[in-house]
């Protein structure tokens, strides 16, 4: 991968100097080299790295590069970008220079976004509808997730986002980005100054007494404040789902936008998260990101699986504190439902509410044949249409009011 | 109190004395984190040994050590500070009856240190009180706006309390964070720390954490207890076992008289490394079976080589 080319034995490039000087450079070299490959470093990281390897042997190869790592990266998930940079770099300081390593980190600086959309199509649209744009906020750099590295095979399979023109989802885009989602609120243990609220706060009672000299009139008190629960949407992107994945793309962008505590998947045949992605307030440019690094869009399903890596990899990172599941998908399984039923339940015994939206309901006598509906049926507690705006507000309002009592909660309140 | 370590090899001693076995990586990021007094954020699966550190530091370093629970809705009264509302009202109380309505003077007084309960924060940086390390275990199950309140904590080791002042430590607390993961704890709070991912150990560590934590257990049993462990890690589970399993399993197994791993034995005590009921129907029966067969080999392997040097 690396031209030959004389190297610098490691001694003698990472031993100090009388100064100091060369380290320091190459420390400022190598937080380039970090930065280019999207990992976010900023002057705090290379002054603490100075620091850091000033309080360890450096010609221990094992003691910088875990110093350099603990001050330089603060998640797993930049360690092995870290790792090879940090091989490939101390070993060839002029390595950032290089072209051939610049191509080793290809992938990762492939995912940056470019930040117009393909002119033509801006063009096209602006012919055919003159409205106001939005300004776009330009200097806000979006932050590039390194962990999907998308492997050559699959970007080619990356799906062209021009397919999805103004003409095709049209008006329902514009009212999908004014959707607003309001889960039932969830009580939480903090409070808030309330005149009316049901809880003494003593400590404001007492600064205001003092004001008045000591004298106790006017009791403060507080409220528990409320907040909607996290939400963790998983949304089928295969064939048969394809044209409504593209417009609840819409959806999912305005809601995770709209709150904290959203966490956006896509599945086909393999699981990824989108949530950074979506995060970026133009939408164009969300889309945009989200193309390069999901791999499979309108292939095959795989629920089960995709299902089964969700519950191993992210349940318990993100389910936490009574999350809503959304699961979107037709239920058509390319395996032949092949462990959806264990991993529909694990799900649902995970989360506090699991609600199904299925498009294929909106045909009046649907009924659940394939193995994969039957499957998945026994283990949701809301199973909803999604294909018309009527049935995206419907959900909406659904999800305003308290979920239903399971099942289980159900049998136990009646023994 | 004994003064910092100065090396990284005197922190690999200082922790191996407390019988705390950790590879030069740990042993680097905990030096730095000394050093640089910088607070140390510890991320990894559970039982993994986590939050041990943060007892091995207090011990080996003889600082008090100061530990934080975290859990949903933790909040300044229970993690900083509080103010001792009775008193306070009984001394406005005392000072009516005086006639003293001079207000500056009353707030002077009910506003002071006699007048502030220390919670676990507040007491480790408390500058009255001997250094501290100071524990803040599992910060995922805290919620976000909990976070808001460790970042000046983090920063400078200080805490400001509205009504009195700032109270910053005489001595940097040692600082040790711990989160498991079920929440991705903000970019501030890591910006701030060492980080560092406390990953399984090989199999060589385990073995080595087993001969310290587990004393008296045959060496034969033992390596076969890590062997299988460590194969059990490969597979596909919903939880896999910790170091701390491995510790309960091997002395449960010695518990029950066991010298060596046999199949009925580990179909009965799974449930000591497997805590979900998928999990142990997946490995129960043939599964055991092919990974105890495969880490007897492992542990023979091991034991010839022994020989061997």
């Amino acid at each position: 991968m690396i031209p030959p080319r004389p190297r610098v034995p490691v001694a003698e490039e990472t031993a100090p100097d009388a100064t100091g000087g060369r380290l320091a450079t190459n420390v400022m070299r190598f937080a380039r080299l970090l930065r280019r490959a999207g990992l976010p470093v900023g002057p705090a990281e290379v002054i603490a790295a100075q620091q850091a390897l000033a309080a360890v042997d450096i010609t221990s190869r094992t003691q910088m590069r875990t110093a350099l790592r603990a001050v330089m990266i603060h998640r797993r998930e930049h360690q092995d970008v870290f790792d090879q940079a940090f091989t490939l770099f101390w070993r060839d300081p002029n390595a950032g220079q290089h072209a051939a390593v610049m191509a080793l980190f290809e992938g990762q600086k492939e995912k940056k976004p470019e930040r117009a959309p393909p002119a033509s199509r801006r063009v096209s649209e602006a012919m055919a509808a003159p409205r106001e744009r939005k300004p776009r906020p330009e200097d806000e750099a979006p932050r590039v997730d390194t962990v999907m590295t998308v492997s050559e095979r699959e970007r080619l399979q990356t799906m062209d986002f021009e397919a999805m023109s103004a003409a095709e989802v049209g008006a329902a885009k514009e009212h999908i980005r004014r959707l607003r989602l309001p889960l039932d609120l969830r009580r939480t243990r903090r409070s808030r100054p309330d005149p009316a609220g049901p809880i003494v706060d003593l400590r404001a009672t007492i600064r205001a007494s003092l004001r008045r000299g000591g004298a106790l009139l006017d009791i403060a008190s507080r409220r528990k404040t409320t907040r909607p629960p996290p939400l963790v949407v998983l949304c089928d992107i295969s064939g048969s789902m394809s044209r409504y994945a593209q417009i609840l793309l819409h959806f999912l962008h305005a809601v995770t936008n709209d709150r904290d505590r959203v966490s956006v998947f896509l599945f086909g045949t393999r699981l990824t998260n989108i949530t950074r992605q979506l995060r970026h307030r133009d939408p164009e440019v969300a889309f945009q990101m989200v193309a390069h690094i999901v791999p499979d869009w309108s292939g095959g399903t795989r629920i089960g699986e995709a299902l089964a890596e969700f519950n191993r990899h992210w349940a318990k990172r993100v389910l936490a504190q009574g999350a809503v599941v959304l699961l979107i998908t037709d239920g058509l399984d390319r395996e032949g439902a092949k462990g959806l039923a264990e991993n529909m339940d694990r799900l649902h015994r995970s989360c506090r509410r699991l609600i199904w939206l299925n498009p294929l309901l909106r045909w009046t006598g649907f009924e659940p044949k394939s193995q994969g509906i039957r499957a998945m049926l026994p283990h949701v507690d809301e199973f909803r249409p999604v294909h018309n705006l009527a049935s995206l507000r419907e959900l909406i309002e659904s999800l305003s009011r308290p979920g239903p009592t399971r099942p289980a909660e159900r049998e136990r309140m009646a023994a | 109190m004994s003064s910092l370590p100065r090396s990284v090899a005197e922190t690999a001693r200082l922790l191996a004395d407390q019988g705390y076995i950790a590879d030069l990586e740990l042993s680097t990021t905990i030096h730095l984190a000394l050093a640089m007094r910088r607070p140390l954020f510890l991320e990894g699966e559970p039982g993994t040994g986590k939050t041990e550190i943060a007892k091995v530091l207090s011990a080996g370093l003889d600082r008090r050590l100061v530990r934080l629970q975290c859990y949903d809705g933790l909040d300044l009264s229970a993690a900083a500070y509080e103010w001792d509302h009775a008193r306070q009202l009984v001394a406005i109380r005392v000072a009516e009856a005086a006639g003293d309505t001079d207000r500056g003077a009353l707030s002077r007084d009910i506003y002071t240190r006699e007048f502030l309960q220390a919670r676990p924060l507040l007491s480790a940086i408390d500058p009255d009180l001997p250094p501290s390390v100071l524990l803040i275990d599992e910060l995922d199950r805290a919620d976000e706006p909990f976070e808001a309140f460790l970042l000046e904590l983090l920063a400078d080791f200080q805490i400001t309390v509205p009504e009195y002042g700032t109270i910053k430590a005489a001595t940097a607390p040692v600082v040790v964070i711990t989160s498991n993961r079920t929440r991705e704890v903000h970019d501030a709070i890591r910006r701030r720390c060492l980080y560092h991912w406390v990953g399984y150990p090989d199999a060589q560590r385990e073995r080595a954490i087993l001969a310290v934590k587990a004393p008296g257990i045959a060496a034969s049993l033992s390596a076969q207890v890590v062997a299988f462990v460590q194969r059990l890690r490969a597979e596909d589970l919903f939880k896999l076992p910790g170091v701390a399993e491995t510790i309960d399993w091997v002395n449960a197994l010695s518990y029950l008289d066991q010298h060596e791993l046999a199949p009925g034995a580990v179909d009965d005590t799974l449930g000591v490394l497997l805590k979900y009921q998928d999990d142990i129907a997946k490995i129960r029966g043939a599964e055991a079976a092919r990974i105890l067969a495969e880490a007897k080999g492992d542990a023979l392997a091991v034991a010839r080589a022994a020989d061997a040097a």
